[in-house]
């Protein structure tokens, strides 16, 4: 048993992710309160490069073939033995396609309970979790021994470390009978606009309500000459293609204007506009997650205001 | 082809949620219960997928206000067995839950069991990972479309940014459903009535929850802002004026 706080640093195509480093940070300051160090764990296949921009006291990596793409199979089979092994107090994962698809496994395989979407910790160690779509926050004490954690974005400042860290290569334990293989990965389309470009963006959510009102928001961006941007469930009715959708699993836009339309705000949206400088949020729900991270917010019903502001558009250019 | 579907209900966010009296949790009295979306996502990917290779859906949930009608209505679109848990889940956890879904799955031994990637009332994303590892099936979340081919299926998995890893996992699995192929339809209320005169909602008593494996909230609360929106009070035509304004002072305009 130790107090070492472990992060499974997460990467795709020889690229560590941003919450890798989010979750470094987080682990540096719960490690502040359990005293142990902040060890990183690096999966892969000739990947020890990506070991040195991380900001760890060390680095725990293990090389294997099957370890070369993510597989939550060969993952959780390699990390269950060395949490096993070394009783970490903590393993922190990404609340993320990677995290979410390991953390829980591995719960019920070690019998170490899972806290998930934990976006902080306390300075004397409690998580703090995001939940109801960001409208409410949970804490409790971290389970004991060892707990395991999902992380999400935006408690920690994402930091890269300054100098590489040393690196200890463990054994890759056997890797058989997997389940699931990786075929191929699909690129991104590149053909429509690219959002993250843009200096406005005109962002549509559900509040739109149907694939033909989208056309109001479309007029306003056309009198702006910006692009029409929208969440997930705007794409996922089939309203807007996938190229415009802003967010976790979309683009990351950082415009100087963000003005969303009917978006509640849930912190699957706001991972990837909340750099944006200045948001103005037009939700009719005042209690709305929109307006913690807009600077300017209003209740006015968007089918009352759209028509009206391109028309005002049009006048002031 | 046999696709089990767990679904859940949770709060509607549009409602204002509010804390109980013990600080904990979440006052229930006034939640207004809808279906998690992404479950909506994996009814409609398995009707997809019967229509598609023929089969079986069967849908299951816990007890809840308008589970019943939930259930008509997935009968309606294609769903062939409905089953509903009752019980007492009021101290569960996404463990206890996990493991009584499990031996109900145990028993009705499906070839795929699609779960919403996750639900937003407690500490999501738990549940699909949790019964995968307690059936011995592999699990693949973030799914957003899958085809199936003698005893494997291949899916379509979401990372950011809109990139897509092709998956190929072994039969029987359980898979996280982020989208379905196409946007879960509509049923008209007509023909949910039709089905309610036919279709049969089977109930299962769960006894004995094992609570093990889960974790406690000591503190319930609103999130602290550290600045709220400055809101722009008014008529339409008084609004778009200010965001005319602010678009000219950012020199977007
Ligand atoms: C793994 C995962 C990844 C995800 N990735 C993303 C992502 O990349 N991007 C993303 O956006 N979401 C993503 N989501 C979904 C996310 O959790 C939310 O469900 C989604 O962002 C909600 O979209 P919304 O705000 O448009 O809809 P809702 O939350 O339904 O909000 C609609 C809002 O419109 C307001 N409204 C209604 N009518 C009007 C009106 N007439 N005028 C003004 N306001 C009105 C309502 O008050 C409400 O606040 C992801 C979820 C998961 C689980
Ligand atoms: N009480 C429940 N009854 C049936 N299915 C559930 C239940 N809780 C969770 N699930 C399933 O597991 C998925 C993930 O839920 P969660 O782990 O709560 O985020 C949901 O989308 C459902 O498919």
């Amino acid at each position: 048993m130790s107090q070492d706080i472990f992060v499974v640093v997460e990467h795709l195509r020889e690229q560590v992710a941003d919450i890798s480093h989010v979750m470094l940070a987080g682990a540096r300051q719960l490690s502040g309160s359990t005293g142990g160090k902040v060890m990183a764990v690096l999966l892969g296949q000739n990947t020890q490069g990506l070991a040195n921009s991380l900001a760890a006291d060390g680095v725990l990596y293990v090389d294997h073939p099957s370890l070369a793409e993510f597989t939550s199979d060969a993952y959780q089979l390699a990390l269950a033995g060395l949490i096993q092994e070394r009783s970490p107090r903590a393993v922190i994962f990404g609340h993320s396609s990677i995290g979410m698809d390991i953390a829980s496994g591995l719960s019920a395989k070690l019998g170490f309970p899972v806290v998930s979407s934990c976006r902080n910790f306390t300075a004397d160690g409690k998580f703090v979790s995001q939940i109801c779509g960001g409208k409410i926050m949970a804490e409790g004490e971290l389970p004991a021994p060892t707990a395991l954690v999902t992380m999400v974005p935006g408690g920690y400042k994402a930091e890269e470390g300054n100098q590489p860290p040393a690196v200890e290569t463990i054994a890759a334990p056997a890797l058989d009978n997997l389940r699931i293989s990786i075929k191929q990965y699909i690129e991104p389309d590149t053909s429509d606009v690219d959002i993250s470009k843009e200096a406005v963006l005109v962002s549509v959510g559900r509040g739109i309500q149907n694939k033909d009102n989208i056309e109001l928001a479309t007029e306003l961006a056309e009198a702006l000459g910006c692009a029409v941007s929208a969440s997930r469930p705007v794409v996922d009715q089939g309203w807007m293609p996938t190229t415009r959708l802003v967010g976790k699993s979309g683009k990351r836009v950082k415009p100087k204007i963000y003005l969303a339309l009917g978006i509640s705000g849930a912190p699957e949206h706001v991972e990837g506009m909340s750099d944006s400088q200045v948001i103005i949020a037009v939700n009719t729900d005042s209690n709305a997650p929109i307006y913690n991270i807009a600077k300017y917010g209003t209740t006015v019903d968007m089918f009352d205001l759209l028509p009206v502001l391109t028309d005002k558009v049009k006048q002031a250019k | 082809m046999k696709i089990a579907v767990p679904v859940k209900f949770v709060p509607d966010l549009v409602e204002e949620l509010t804390i109980d009296s013990g600080g904990t949790a979440l006052d229930t009295s006034w939640l207004r219960l809808i279906i998690n979306e992404f479950d909506d996502h994996a009814v409609e990917q398995a009707i997809l997928l019967k229509e598609r290779g023929g089969g079986q859906v069967i849908v299951a949930m816990s007890e809840a206000e308008g589970a019943d009608d939930f259930l008509f209505a997935s009968a309606a679109k294609g769903a062939d067995q409905l089953i509903k848990l009752t019980g007492d889940f009021s101290a569960s956890n996404n463990h206890a839950l996990a493991r009584a879904y499990a031996d109900l799955l145990k028993e009705l031994q499906p070839d795929l069991i699609l779960t919403g990637v996750q639900a937003h009332n407690d500490l999501d994303g738990s549940v699909g990972p949790l019964l995968a590892e307690y059936l011995g099936m592999p699990y693949v979340g973030y799914v957003s479309g899958l085809t199936v081919a003698g005893d494997k299926v291949t899916v379509r998995k979401e990372y950011a940014g809109g990139l897509i890893a092709e998956m190929e996992v072994n039969l029987p699995a359980v898979l996280g459903i982020q989208a379905a192929e196409q946007p879960p339809r509509y049923v008209a209320y007509s023909k949910i009535r039709q089905v309610m005169g036919t279709a049969k909602i089977e109930e299962r008593v769960v006894a004995d929850l094992d609570l093990s494996g889960g974790i406690t909230v000591s503190r319930m609360f609103q999130p602290e802002v550290a600045e709220r929106a400055t809101m722009i009070e008014g008529s339409p035509e008084e609004v778009a004026d200010k965001i005319i304004g602010i678009l000219k002072e950012l020199g977007t305009l």
